[in-house]
This record gives C-alpha cells, structure tokens and sequence, in this order.
C-alpha cells in the first residue's frame, strides 16, 4: 500500500468501474473441495464452457443501487395500490367480464412467478461463476417480487368476488391449471442451462412482450389501475430479465460450436411450450377484455413474427435457426383463441370463472379481425349456441376432455391446413400410448419420454379416482364422481364457474355499481335495468 | 348512460384468501402474511427433477428436521419483497452519509501504516466469507420447503452480497480507490496460512445438502462467531489504538447481523421445539460447526488481538452458547 508520504487524492470512479471493483474476484477456485463436488449439476447436459468470466453480469447493479432503485419503485407501487383499495377501483373496471381474466392470472400466474423464483435460487447456488450467480439471485428476488405484488395488487378483488379464494389450492388440483403449473415445473425440473435457456431466452427475451405489452394496456383499457402499475412497475424488471436472456444465448453459443445443437433444441421445445402457455393469453386478448386492444393474431403478428423475426436473423450467424414450427403458429393465429374460447364454454361447469358466448357486437369484431376463418367456423357455432340458450337448453359437455401429454391442453387444436380436422398425434412408449395435440408437443415427448410420463395429467387422475377429498367413498350409492373432483379441485358447483349470465359475480356486480355485468349485452337484473 | 358509481356501504364477500382464513380467521390479512403462506405448490407435482431423479421439485426430504407445518417457520421481521427493500435502501442511505463522511475526511487513509495493514488483513478477506455465506443461504433459498422459508432465504442471500460489496468499499476507502486492498485480501484467503481455516470451513459447507444444517451451520454458528470477533472484538482492539473512524463503518454490519439473528433465531428456535428428534439434530449440527469454527477462528483471532485474542474468543463462544441455549438447543 502506498506509503503516507506519496498518497496521491483518492481516485474518482465511475459506476462501472465501481461495480467492477465492489464485485471482483469475489469466487476462488476451491481446494478444500473438488469443484464437481460443490456444483453437482453444471455438467450433466453436457453443455461446454471454457471461461466463466466472459458471462459479465447484465444488470452491473450493485446491492445498494438495487435496493434503492427497487425501494423506490415499491413505495410508488404501494401508495398506488393503496388508494386503488380505499377507492373501491375494482368498481371502476369496464364490467365484470374483466375480472373473470384476472381470476386466471392470480390462479395461473402467481405461481410460475414463485417456481421461477425457486428455479432462479438453483441457479443462483449452482452457476459456477460470480457473475452468472449474482444475476440468477437478483432474478430470483425479482421474480419474487413479481409474485408478491401480484398477489397484493388482486387481493383486493379477492374480497369482492368469487373464484380467487383458493389460488394456491387451485394452482396445484385444477384440471387446467396444469398447463401452465407444468410448463414452469417442466423448465425447473431441467438442468440448468436448459432452465436458463426456456426461462431467459425462450420465455423472457421471445415471448415476454406478448404477456405483458397486450396485457397490462388490456388492464389499463380496462380501468385497472391495481393492475396496471404492477405492470408497469414489474416492466423495468423484465427488461433485465431480456438482457440477461439474451447474454445468456450468446455467451453459450460463444463457448463452445459443441453448444449450438443443444441450444437449438430447447428453443425449439421451449419456443413450443412457450407459445401453447401463451394461447391462454389470446383467448383472455380477443374474449376477455370488454374493451379489446388487438387482436390475438395481430399481437402475434408484431411482437413475435416481426420482433422475433428480426432475433432469428441475429442469431443466424452463430447457425442458430428460427423455432421449429414457427410457420404452425402462424397458421394458428387465425383459430386458437376461438377453438380454446369453444372449449371453455362446453366444459364451463368445470371451470373456476363462468364463460359468457360473444355478443353480436364482438362477433363483428371478429369477422374484421379474423376475415379468413371467424364467418367461416366460429360464427355459425356461436350462433347455435346461442339459439339452444335461448331455447333453455344450452349446450354442454358431459365429459373431460383428453389432454396432451406435454402441454396439458385439451386436445382441441385442429390442422395446420385444415381448421376442420381435429390434430390426433399419439405415440407408444414402453406400451402405453400417450396422445398429443400438435407435432410440436409430439416431437417434445419423444426426445424426452422418461420425463413426460412423469406428467400429472389431471382428467387421467380424476378418472383413476386420484382426485377425491380424503374419507370420499366412491362406492357409496349417492357418489357423484364430477362433483366429487370439483370438490377436490376446490371448484364450487353453482358458484365458481357456469354461464356468466346467472353468475354471482355478475349478480352483485350490478347491484354494486348499478351497470352491466355486461356491457356489449345490457342489465341481467332489474336492479340496472330501472337505472338506466 | 350515466354512470353512477354507488360504492358506499359495499360490504366484502370475504376478508382474505381461504388458506390465510383457515390460518388466521377471517380478517384482512397482512402483506406479509398473503406472500409468505402456501405459495409454494404442494402435491401433484409434475416430473422427476434431473438434478434429484429420486427427489420431487419441492420435497421435504431435503433436511432430516420434520415439521407438521413447514409455514411454523416464519419470519418476525415480516419481510416482504416491498418492506425489505424499503428497510434496505433507508439503512442504505444512512451509511452513505457515513460513508461519505469517511471519504471526504480520508478516515481510514490517515489512519497510521500499521493499523490501516491490519484492518485489511482482518476484513478485506471476509469479502470471501460473505460470497460464501451468500451461496450457502442460496442453496436454503433453493432446496428449502415452503415459501416463508424461500422468501427469507433469498432475502439474506442478497443481503450478504450486500455486505461483500460494503466490506469491498471500505477496502476502497483504504486503498484510496485503487482496489490494491482487495486483491491483497484476495490472496490472503487463498494462501495466508492463518485464513486456511476458515476458507477450508467454508468449502465444507459448499458440499454439506442438508439445507436446514447449512441455515444452522452459516448462520448461527459461523455467523455467531465471525460477526462479534470481527466488528466488536477487533473493531475495540482497533478503537483503543486508532479512534472510532472504523467502527462508524462496521457498525453497519453489526446492526444487519442482529436484526437477522432474529429470523436465525426464531427459524432455529421453532423447529427445535417441534419434536425431540429435531432439537437434538439440530443440537448436534450447532455443536460441530461451533467448534470447527472456533479451531478456525483461534489462530486468526491470536495474530489480530495477541493476548486478548483467548479472553475475546471466549466471550465469544459464551454468547453464542448462551444463545444456541435460549434456542433451546443443547450445548
């Protein structure tokens, strides 16, 4: 160390330079223990890196500037949720049609915010390097921040209406649930790279932009202010996350030529897995919103074949390719959220949120939006649909529907080039068949079939007599096995989901705030119809 | 139409989600409480983890300690994401201030030759101990049971980068920016033979899976002796020679090391009373790390304070003692 007579003044750094010095050389290489000893999972898929430190941690925030940066943040995010509270804002929102779509983002969401968060802890323990490990922990707070705040911005609507009771409980029985319960539990249970690829890259950097862009204007359309500055307040966050997915993609291409096969492979498969968790989304995008912002197929149209796009030709030059079927999505895109809204409304007594068939007006909007098939397939079926309500038999289905065995979807999808035939792919592993809505979801489960048949596929589990409450004696003469699993699903019959028309939530919602429950069809109870 | 928006004497359907009522009763729930409970998926997962073919994603086998219900475990500070990092940033901007203060005044640069050389040597390499209690607490964030456990994991996880990249500032502080400080405690944590102790404890760590005996290990055995040797023992020792200018910067330190002994401590407390089988688990895991870091510590603590160092060292260990007893465990 300089001696007291030559002490020059204090060198003046700058942000970088300071988080270069705060952060250097924290790691050692052990000798106490052998490093495959101490990170037991960064070899087994047998992906190649040579130098650690070429990862520089995106986010070069030190923990002082994220507290403060994220402090802030949260307080302007409390004061706001705050006064949404105390203002009864769920009121405020355009009908009650709104809050079905938020019953399916506390009931679905939350929970992939939490095992992200829990897949981020693994990789933050098992990365070998300082800088991949820091970035994986400020992820994984930040993807527990996401699931806290948005169990506080809906808490709210919890008190008011039903179906959001038993989010937790819900997540982890409900037939539906399980799609986006396995899509997350299907990228933790990966190695880490894998994990890093399907979350980072696949699901933050490809498909992030078409959850939150359309979803948070959809609740600001909508008058959800609690909503709304989650969103906006969670965006800043997910910018990081991009970064951090993006660097990630290059880093492993740039290691090792051995690293581009693997890499490619789980794009493919979690590109695919991704865009079927997301289907959720068009159908909440073209059905939910009473206030739409775009349509499904115009939102897949900007944000991923022109923003995706654009990625895939920057990757080309590693001799990274664009997903495997890309091409069937785009075809998809003129039919998924109506074959999933269809499928929804005949299977409506098994859901947690009731359905409602589109108005006249939404249908117009539709033929607009989707010229090539909506008066084609979907318009005749509505409007039969909504003869037989009106006839007082509605029609419904009786049975569950069967699932694919990797995405869990009710195979409801039809052909790339034929929307009238149904898609039926199945396979044979160790004797059993297993079936499969798309070549894509196929092609997933024959890479890896030791794992899907680990799947927990719920209308299997219901019909195995899996799914009934403890002390449930099937063998009694008044059993109703239906009933029996909704119990056990935490699924109230005549409460949580059926038609939207005699639906409690669209009951109170009227004699609430004295306007529609819905607002392209007018008052269902008379306590509207005299006031307006 | 015109819209009437009549929201006086709306009552609630409910005043909180099923699982906080079926806890708690039916009243609104804290934001603690609506994070902290039940968040963490249960049954019906899906697939055999790769890394664990013979364990779930989330599985309880993960640490011998039994819990009826692992939500017991929570934490009383009552941290969410939004109130810790609140707590952290106004904490933060006070010790700016004193930092600055620091820095303007050249404190710990006027300090004389050999007391600013023995400060590097006792604090610049406790930035690898904190990157090592960093990973440690990872791995309980990552293996634990539960979300109340998880969250305050993660939480402690960041908290102790923090407390790496506080330790590198006042290397800076010392070094006048130049970073020299850090690369000398680098090399004495790697090669000095008085610090091999505590880094080979640390490695050990790194390989022990039993998450629950990691948490007991960093954090109530290592940390109970590392925290009160460092930033009382020889933060007095320095005192005594060379002025308060150290002390207004490790205060901080200390003041972050009690307010998380108080989760450590409920954390520890809680499971060892949950059944016979536990307490003497947990007994046992205390005793080990306790006395594998006290033969660490003896030749680090010798050179830093000579003859105080046995006396110091045993106040220590009877703090810690009388502690781990109030926990209940036995010592």
């Amino acid at each position: 160390m300089a001696a007291d007579g030559d002490r020059k003044p204090a060198k003046k750094l700058n942000l970088k330079e300071n988080y270069a010095l705060l952060t250097r050389g924290l790691g050692w290489e052990p000798s106490y223990q052998k490093k495959e000893d101490i990170f037991r999972t960064v070899d087994f898929e047998g992906v190649k890196i040579h130098d650690w430190d070429k990862w520089e941690d995106p986010f070069r925030l030190t923990m002082d500037a994220y507290w403060k940066y994220q402090g802030e943040k949260e307080r302007k995010l409390y004061a706001i949720i705050d006064a949404f509270q105390q203002n009864n804002g769920q009121f405020n929102v355009t009908d009650v049609r709104y809050v079905q779509a938020l019953k399916v983002f506390l009931n679905g969401i939350v929970g992939l915010e939490y095992a992200s968060h829990r897949g981020f802890n693994i990789l933050g323990r098992e990365l070998p390097g300082v800088g991949p490990r820091i970035a994986a922990q400020m992820q994984a707070i930040d993807e527990l921040r996401h699931a806290t705040t948005q169990i506080h911005a809906i808490s709210h609507y919890n008190r008011y209406f039903e179906g959001m009771a038993e989010f937790p409980h819900q997540f982890d029985r409900v037939w539906y649930l399980s799609i986006p319960k396995s899509f997350f539990e299907d990228a933790v249970a990966s190695g880490p790279f894998e994990f890093i690829v399907a979350i980072s890259f696949a699901f933050e950097y490809v498909l992030t932009n078409l959850a939150f862009m359309p979803w948070m204007s959809g609740a600001a359309f909508n008058g959800d202010m609690s909503t709304v500055s989650f969103g906006f307040s969670a965006q800043s966050d997910e910018a990081r996350h991009m970064t951090l997915g993006i660097e990630v993609i290059k880093f492993l291409l740039e290691q090792d030529p051995a690293n581009v096969p693997l890499v490619q492979k789980w794009i493919d498969k979690w590109f695919w897995r991704g865009y079927r968790l997301l289907a959720l989304l068009a159908t909440m995008m073209d059905y939910m919103l009473p206030k739409r912002v775009m349509s499904w197929s115009e939102a897949w149209t900007i944000y991923y074949e022109e923003n995706g796009g654009a990625l895939f030709s920057d990757l080309a030059r590693y001799g990274i390719k664009p997903p495997k079927y890309a091409d069937v999505t785009v075809k998809e895109k003129h039919r998924v959220s109506h074959e999933m809204w269809s499928v929804f409304y005949t299977v409506r007594d098994a859901l947690g949120f009731p359905i409602w068939l589109p108005s006249k007006e939404e249908m117009d909007w539709f033929s607009e939006k989707y010229p090539e098939t909506f008066d084609r397939y979907y318009r005749p079926r509505f409007e039969y649909w909504r003869e037989l309500e009106d006839k007082g038999t509605p029609f419904r289905s009786s049975t569950l529907p069967k699932l694919c065995q990797v995405c869990q979807w009710p195979c409801l999808y039809t052909e790339p080039d034929d929307a009238s035939e149904f898609v039926h792919r199945q396979g044979e592993y160790q004797g059993e068949i297993f079936h499969f809505c798309s070549d894509g979801c196929s092609d997933i489960f024959h890479d890896e079939p030791e794992k899907y048949v680990h799947a927990w596929m719920p209308v299997h589990q219901i019909y195995q007599g899996n799914c009934f409450k403890e002390g449930v004696d099937p063998s009694a003469a008044d059993f109703n096995p239906m009933a029996a699993a909704l119990d056990y699903m935490g699924i109230k019959p005549g409460v949580d989901g059926g038609s939207m028309r005699d639906h409690v939530d669209a009951q109170r919602w009227e004699s609430w705030t004295a306007r529609p429950a819905n607002m392209h069809e007018g008052a269902i109870t008379d306590a509207v119809r005299k006031t307006t | 139409m015109a819209v009437e928006i009549r929201t006086n004497g709306v009552k609630p359907v409910r005043n909180t989600f099923g699982h906080l009522a079926r806890r708690f009763g039916d009243k609104p729930a804290t934001r603690y409480q609506e994070i902290a409970y039940d968040v963490q998926p249960e049954v019906n997962l899906h697939y055999k983890p790769l890394w664990d073919p013979d364990g779930e994603i989330y599985d309880r086998r993960r640490t011998v300690v039994t819990m009826r219900d692992w939500y017991a475990l929570k934490d009383p500070r009552q941290f969410y994401y939004g109130s810790y990092t609140t707590t952290r940033a106004k904490q933060q901007d006070a010790l700016d201030r004193q930092l600055d203060f620091a820095e303007k005044r050249d404190l710990l640069r006027l300090l004389p030759d050999e007391v600013r050389e023995s400060i590097v040597f006792a604090l610049l390499p406790l930035r690898h101990y904190e990157w090592g209690a960093n990973m440690s607490n990872c791995h309980v964030a990552a293996y634990g049971y539960g979300t109340a456990v998880t969250q305050a994991a993660i939480m402690v996880t960041t908290d102790r980068l923090g407390m790496a990249q506080h330790l590198s500032r006042i290397g800076l502080l010392l070094d006048g920016n130049t970073g020299e400080s850090l690369s000398i405690g680098r090399s004495l944590w790697i090669d000095e033979p008085l610090w091999q102790g505590l880094r080979r404890e640390v490695e050990a760590l790194f390989v022990t899976r039993d998450w629950f005996e990691v948490l007991v290990a960093q954090n109530l055995a290592a940390d109970g002796l590392v925290y009160p040797l460092f930033y009382q023992q020889f933060d007095q020792h320095v005192a005594a020679r060379a002025g308060s200018a150290l002390s207004s910067l490790t205060d901080y330190l200390l003041r972050w090391y009690e307010e998380t002994a108080k989760w450590v401590d409920a954390t520890i407390k809680t499971a060892a009373a949950e059944n016979p089988e536990n307490r003497e688990r947990i007994s046992q895991w205390f005793r080990n790390w306790r006395d594998r870091m006290a033969q660490a510590l003896r030749p680090l603590s010798q050179s830093l304070l000579g003859d105080a160092s046995e006396q110091a060292l045993a106040a220590v260990l009877a703090q810690l003692d009388a502690r781990a007893a109030k926990l209940g465990l036995t010592v």
